[in-house]
């Protein structure tokens, strides 16, 4: 690890002014993934601005109407059994007690990941099937305009996420295929519902992160039943391949992940 | 070099150490703690797992700067009076090490899992709640064993 500057603070205010003084700085949040990215040396932040002693102000879970408001600080652990997203949107919390393994959950947080973007992470898909909105302590800002492709996001410089709001869907249910290694998606698929509106995203296989699944949306806003997906399956283009699988094998796991999690949000 | 303090095993303690100090590092190279292991150091493979604030943690993945006041205990904690810990009875009972390496974080994850999940812990729970801790010499059966049984005593 290269040598940064250590700045613990209390506020998201006192957070995002001191990112503004410091070009390089990044905020830390969980750790999880920037604290093993610096231990490789593959970033060199010139300071760190702890967000932990931020947790009072910046984690908590709250039913607001039909929107669940969950802190950018709430830990993994603490979304998966959360009685109140167990309750709303039982496909979140069961996302959340899939990520990692159990050490990872208790420190991790729905903030850092989602502001990772990481092509593997689990939340991003959540937030785009859900129609989430995203709030920094700039601005709100839409899940379908916040990932914007590997690792990136519409977040400028400074800016720090304070908090994810959920609408409750009709029906949701996300399924995963992890790496048996590492527990990130290789393939992951979030199906939402709610109205006619149905969506449908991947995580884990595409070449620029997060995305859509037009086809699979479009044949489940007809009906919502696993029958519709029948002939229907993922192209491989734009999709990854690497050692743990090819981009036509990602494109077969979408389908089957897919209509698992059709199943699943019918109580199947 | 800035200050950090905290509560190791009742203890307190404090040290100057540099900002990139790993917990785990602190345990093992300030305060002479070395029963916590490094094993991948990318957590992954679990030798390294402490409580912090009562939460199984990777020790090798937290800086010791961020856990100002926090209260952390190791596996150099367990025992108390000289008198085995009941998960760490459990694992020499069942036979669930060899060369131990992961034992220390295999512990502290057991301990953590009957904290969360109760004293009756079936195998497919065990098997999955384990899966953040490797072990390269047991093939884990002994090990499911052994939690089951500690998991058991501790309510005792």
């Amino acid at each position: 690890m290269y040598q940064f500057t250590y700045h613990r603070v209390d506020s998201a205010r006192k957070a995002s002014n001191l990112a503004e003084k410091n070009e390089d700085a990044k905020f830390l949040a969980g750790g999880m993934t920037l604290l093993p990215t610096m231990k490789q040396r593959l970033a060199s932040p010139s300071a760190l601005i702890d967000l932990n002693s931020a947790s009072e102000k910046l984690a908590g879970i709250e039913v607001k109407g039909r929107n669940i408001h969950i802190g950018a600080m709430t830990r993994h652990y603490d979304v998966a059994n959360s009685k109140d997203v167990q309750e709303a949107i039982p496909a979140l919390a069961d996302l959340a007690g899939m990520i990692g393994d159990p050490a990872v959950r208790h420190r991790g947080t729905i903030g850092g990941s989602v502001a990772n973007n990481d092509p593997a992470a689990d939340y991003p898909s959540a937030l785009l099937a859900l129609n989430a909105t995203i709030h920094t302590n700039k601005r709100k800002i839409t899940a379908d305009e916040f990932f914007t492709g590997l690792f990136e996001t519409a977040l400028e410089p400074g800016e720090l996420i304070t908090k994810i709001v959920f609408p409750v869907p009709s029906k949701a249910a996300y399924m995963k295929f992890p790496n048996p290694a590492s527990r990130y998606a290789m393939v992951g698929v979030f199906v939402a519902k709610k109205g006619k509106d149905v969506r449908v995203t991947v995580t884990g296989a595409g070449s620029s992160g997060v995305f859509r699944a037009g086809k699979f949306e479009a044949a489940l806003t007809a009906k919502f039943h696993v029958k519709s997906l029948e002939g229907i399956s993922a192209t491989a283009e734009g999709l990854n391949s690497d050692i743990h699988a090819d981009a036509a094998y990602r494109a077969h796991l979408i389908g089957v992940m897919a209509r698992r999690a059709v199943n699943k949000a019918n109580g199947k | 070099m800035p200050k950090v303090s905290m509560t190791v095993n009742g203890k307190e303690v404090s040290g100057n150490i540099d900002s990139r100090t790993l917990l785990v590092q602190f345990l093992r190279d300030t305060l002479r703690l070395t029963g916590t292991h490094v094993g991948c150091d990318t957590s992954q493979c679990g030798c390294c797992v402490v409580h912090v604030d009562g939460k199984a943690l990777k020790s090798c993945t937290v800086l010791a700067l961020t856990l100002e006041g926090a209260n952390v205990m190791t596996i150099e904690g367990l025992a108390t009076d000289g008198k085995l810990h009941p998960m760490q009875e459990a694992f020499r009972e069942n036979h669930a090490l060899q060369c131990g390496f992961c034992t220390p974080g295999m512990i502290m994850t057991s301990v953590d899992i009957v904290n969360r999940k109760g004293n009756k812990l079936d195998e497919q729970t065990i098997r999955h709640e384990l899966e953040g801790n490797l072990c390269r010499c047991t093939g884990y059966h002994n090990i499911v064993k052994a939690v089951a049984a500690g998991a058991e005593a501790m309510g005792k």
